[in-house]
């Protein structure tokens, strides 16, 4: 039986939710650490919200921002995060997949590699994080003394896209430096998991340079503070609603770097 | 139709000796060593054909096996199968052949062997039907019955050997790649597998090129050789030219020996 010529294909979309479902099949078979996981990830999330509310406790004021509008600028901020964890994290354990050889499966595969590669390792226990970040983010949304219309809620709908894919392109190098260096390199962590920490106070505050470096090389300001200064009046530019998208820009050298990866990938024993 | 012409593979290899010290002193000096894993090697190879593909750990079978199904890119040389260079449209050409590397499982370890196979289905896309007749006629020849119920996890390597081949034949793909599958199988699981494949590649037509240091497998299985040492093609040719009078095991024995590697 020769292969007939294939005219149809499974979108990528159900080929992921393949993925994931298959993953939820295996983590139901250890029910507990599943638990444990969610519950842990939930409540060691709240710290950092903690943190801000103490903070503002006693100074009612940073660099000239107020509770409500840093509380904006958090949850927009985590939700980001979160959104991008759960669609890219699973680029956290690609050093593992390269050196145990496991892409060797991947490539041999007829899909692209990187929709193979987060639906392998999509986690579950996320959902912790998430539930976690959408309830500050309503939150932050209803307490923020915004006068919400369809130009501010547009602009949150952008840094949420944006946001989530400024965070993904940083996982994604993260996963394409792998191919080069066979470890995955802690200091991206910087980008990511600190990103997530010192996003929560709107970048200017971090001073000029900061902000240039947020702008011009990884733009987490495009999502994050020029939106925010459409949102709490202190601009009225409406292209920095639109701003976040621009942002989106920067998964293409991202992903640039994760070809020429794959194209040097050097495989491993037997 | 398999072409290899003219393939040359190197790879840099960081060398250093043991103990603390030295590792020390290679975190800031790193002596690299540039290993040949496939120094000009050229064969072609028909559809339907059964190859063996044989040479000592470390000769270079591995390294070409990957070229051949898209995972490396080779420094230099042309390569086609099927009409396709395997590294240039690699989704394309994957779709087209299995792989089952006898070491490496691809099976997902928690879940059902059958929750597996339907998440190949939709990574290959193929069509219900197909699906249907291809499991079925593989869940008979290779006997796997209630063994699809099992997580992968839990069987043992013989039941996964069966399954891994079947996973990698749902997609009725032309040409078969065997890395080593009947490593560590007992003497039953290593005859109903190698019975498996004769009759795939009668039954089919399927394409097989198998590596493996089992001379058996070989006997059982091919009707050519081709034996590869030190990345260079040593000899190629049909088997029943090549085994002499003391059983094939012996002959190939000999070939090392003659050959040097």
């Amino acid at each position: 039986m020769k292969t007939e010529k294939r005219p149809y294909k499974i979108p990528a979309a159900k080929l992921y939710l393949h993925y994931v479902s298959i993953q939820i099949r295996s983590m139901m078979q250890y029910k507990k650490s599943f638990i444990m996981n969610v519950l842990g990830q939930f409540l060691a999330s709240f710290n950092a919200f903690a943190g801000l509310h103490f903070l503002f406790m006693r100074f009612h004021s940073i660099a000239g921002y107020s509770y409500s509008e840093v509380l904006l600028c958090f949850s927009v901020t985590l939700m980001e995060f979160s959104l991008a964890e759960c669609v890219a994290r699973g680029f956290d354990s690609f050093s593992k997949i390269v050196r145990q050889g496991a892409f060797d499966r991947i490539m041999t595969r007829p899909r692209n590699e990187i929709l193979q590669v987060l639906g392998n390792n999509f986690e579950l226990t996320r959902i912790g994080r998430m539930v976690q970040a959408a309830i500050v983010f309503v939150y932050g949304i209803s307490k923020s003394g915004t006068e919400w219309n369809v130009d501010r809620a547009m602009a949150v709908l952008f840094m949420l896209i944006g946001g989530t894919g400024v965070f993904s392109g940083i996982f994604l190098i993260n996963a394409a430096l792998c191919f080069f260096t066979l470890e995955g390199l802690e200091f991206i962590n910087i980008f990511t998991d600190g990103a997530r920490e010192y996003g929560q106070y709107p970048i200017d505050i971090y001073g000029k340079r900061m902000t240039r470096f947020c702008t011009f090389v990884i733009p987490y300001a495009l999502v994050q503070l020029y939106p925010l200064k459409y949102l709490t009046g202190r601009s009225d530019n409406v292209f920095y609603i639109f701003l976040p998208l621009a942002a989106l820009l920067f998964l293409v050298p991202c992903y640039a770097l994760w070809r020429f990866g794959v194209r040097k990938y050097k495989s491993s024993g037997s | 139709m398999i072409e290899m012409k003219n393939i040359r593979k190197t790879y840099r290899v960081a060398k250093r000796n043991a103990g603390f010290r030295e590792a020390v002193r290679s975190f800031f000096q790193r002596d690299c060593e540039t290993i040949t894993a496939l120094d000009d090697v050229s064969f072609s190879i028909e559809d339907g054909e059964t190859v063996g593909y044989i040479g000592p750990n470390g000769a270079g079978k591995s390294t070409t096996i990957k070229i051949l199904s898209g995972i490396l890119i080779p420094d230099s040389g042309e390569c086609l199968v099927d009409g396709r260079v395997p590294w240039k449209n690699r989704i394309e050409h994957v779709a087209g052949i299995g792989v089952v590397f006898g070491q490496r499982s691809q099976l997902w370890w928690d879940v059902p062997v059958a929750d597996s196979f339907e998440l190949l289905r939709d990574i290959y896309s193929i069509p219900p039907d197909l699906f249907l007749r291809n499991r079925e006629e593989l869940t008979e020849l290779l006997d796997l019955g209630e063994i699809l119920r099992t997580p992968a996890r839990q069987l043992s390597l013989g039941q996964r050997m069966r399954c891994e081949i079947a996973a990698s034949l749902l997609h009725s793909p032309d040409i078969l790649f065997l890395d080593e599958p009947t490593i560590g199988l007992d003497a039953v699981s290593k005859i109903a597998v190698r019975e498996f494949i004769v009759k795939l590649n009668s039954e089919r037509k399927t394409t097989i090129i198998l590596t493996t240091h089992d001379m058996q497998d070989i006997e059982a299985i091919t009707k050519r050789i081709i034996l590869i040492g030190k990345g260079k093609i040593l000899l190629d040719g049909d088997i029943s030219d090549i085994s002499g009078s003391g059983g094939i095991d012996r002959t190939v024995a000999e070939l090392y020996r003659a050959y040097e590697i």
